[in-house]
């Protein structure tokens, strides 16, 4: 395949890909997106905001883990499946042994009191961390009804009504799909 | 358990975390791999831990397994959905500037920001209901959006406050 320049960077090495993505990975507490996204849109300047956002809902619509489908994606389009491999080994290698680390010592440790009342609190704080990531990522939309109205629509099916995703998914996306066709007009 | 994995990782569309509710009816209530408290306490660890939440899956192959879990897991939930959009993604570079894949990109990209939000959302539900908690959960919030401190203090202070009970 071809590699598609994006941003104001054509050419991303096998080794800076592994770079970057080792970063993004050892440094993503609370989930790797949030550090992928400043990585690639504010560090290294790989993408433009729109750009991410535009890969993100492409590996969000794809299936699977949607950091690790960012990876693969980022890594095919600067330097093709070797990219993807090196992007994807970059940000699963610390992560993946850190978390092995942690489950021995939960699996010793995890019935000692104070745990759970650390876990709550760093839960809340990661928490904050996903609702913070959403927030930058509806900044580039633009606001108009459509857009708003299908942002809410989404989040109210998911986050209140609690419906399950792939029938919303199913139900929400083709249609937002076509009124954006529509307004392209 | 691979093969669960596997079927798992191809209809996990949104991310990992729209389809833990299905790992945890699987793997609580039909195989009884784990407790529920065992659960929700990996959950936070794979989100609190450095890298992809996907991880809670290589803590339930770990609970279930030991190491050679742990790796089967992993891999059961990354390799097919990563095949699929590797080729994906092909296509899609060549339809680059395609009037449809703009309409397919708008069209998805609310709904995207819309699924984000709401998996904040269930997090801050789910881990701890409580004023105190929300109050960290929008601060963490507040301050993530508008300055550039690293997570890590974060995550630090706000586990600091649980360990205190005042969260």
């Amino acid at each position: 395949m071809t590699p598609v320049p994006a941003g104001d960077t054509a050419r991303v090495t096998l080794g800076e890909l592994y770079r970057g993505f080792f970063y993004a990975g050892a440094r993503g507490f609370g989930g790797a997106m949030p550090w992928a996204r400043r990585m690639l849109v504010e560090e290294r300047r790989w993408l433009t905001a729109q750009e991410f956002t535009d890969v993100f809902s492409l590996c969000n619509f794809l299936p699977g883990p949607n950091i690790v489908n960012v990876s693969v994606v980022v890594g095919a389009r600067f330097a093709g499946p070797r990219g993807s491999v090196a992007a994807f080994t970059g940000l699963l290698t610390v992560p993946l042994a850190v978390v092995l680390a942690l489950a021995a010592l939960y699996t010793r440790f995890g019935h000692l009191p104070g745990i759970d009342a650390l876990l709550r609190g760093v839960g809340a704080a990661a928490a904050g961390m996903v609702l913070a990531t959403g927030f930058k990522m509806a900044e580039p939309l633009a606001r108009t009804p459509r857009v708003l109205g299908f942002l809410l629509g989404t989040f109210a099916a998911i986050a209140l009504l609690r419906w399950p995703l792939v029938p919303v998914l199913f139900a929400l996306a083709p249609l937002s799909v076509l009124a954006a066709w529509f307004r392209q007009e | 358990m691979a093969l669960r994995f596997t079927l798992l990782s191809l209809v996990a569309v949104g991310g990992i975390t729209s389809v833990i509710p299905e790992v945890h009816r699987t793997v609580v209530e039909v195989h009884h791999w784990v407790t529920d408290a065992e659960f929700t306490q990996m959950f936070v660890i794979a989100r609190a831990a450095p890298g992809p939440n996907m991880l809670v899956v290589t803590l339930i192959g770990w609970q279930v397994a030991g190491l050679p879990g742990a790796l089967v897991a992993t891999a059961a939930i990354c390799v097919p959905s990563c095949t699929l959009g590797y080729f994906i993604a092909r296509v899609w570079d060549r339809f680059r500037g395609a009037r449809w894949r703009r309409a397919v990109e708008a069209g998805l990209a609310p709904i995207t920001v819309g699924l984000v939000l709401a998996t904040g959302w269930l997090v801050a539900r789910g881990v701890h209901p409580g004023w105190a908690a929300y109050g960290v959960t929008a601060a963490v919030a507040a301050l993530a959006m508008f300055t550039r401190v690293n997570p890590i203090w974060l995550f630090a202070v706000a586990g600091l406050l649980g360990v205190l009970g005042l969260v």
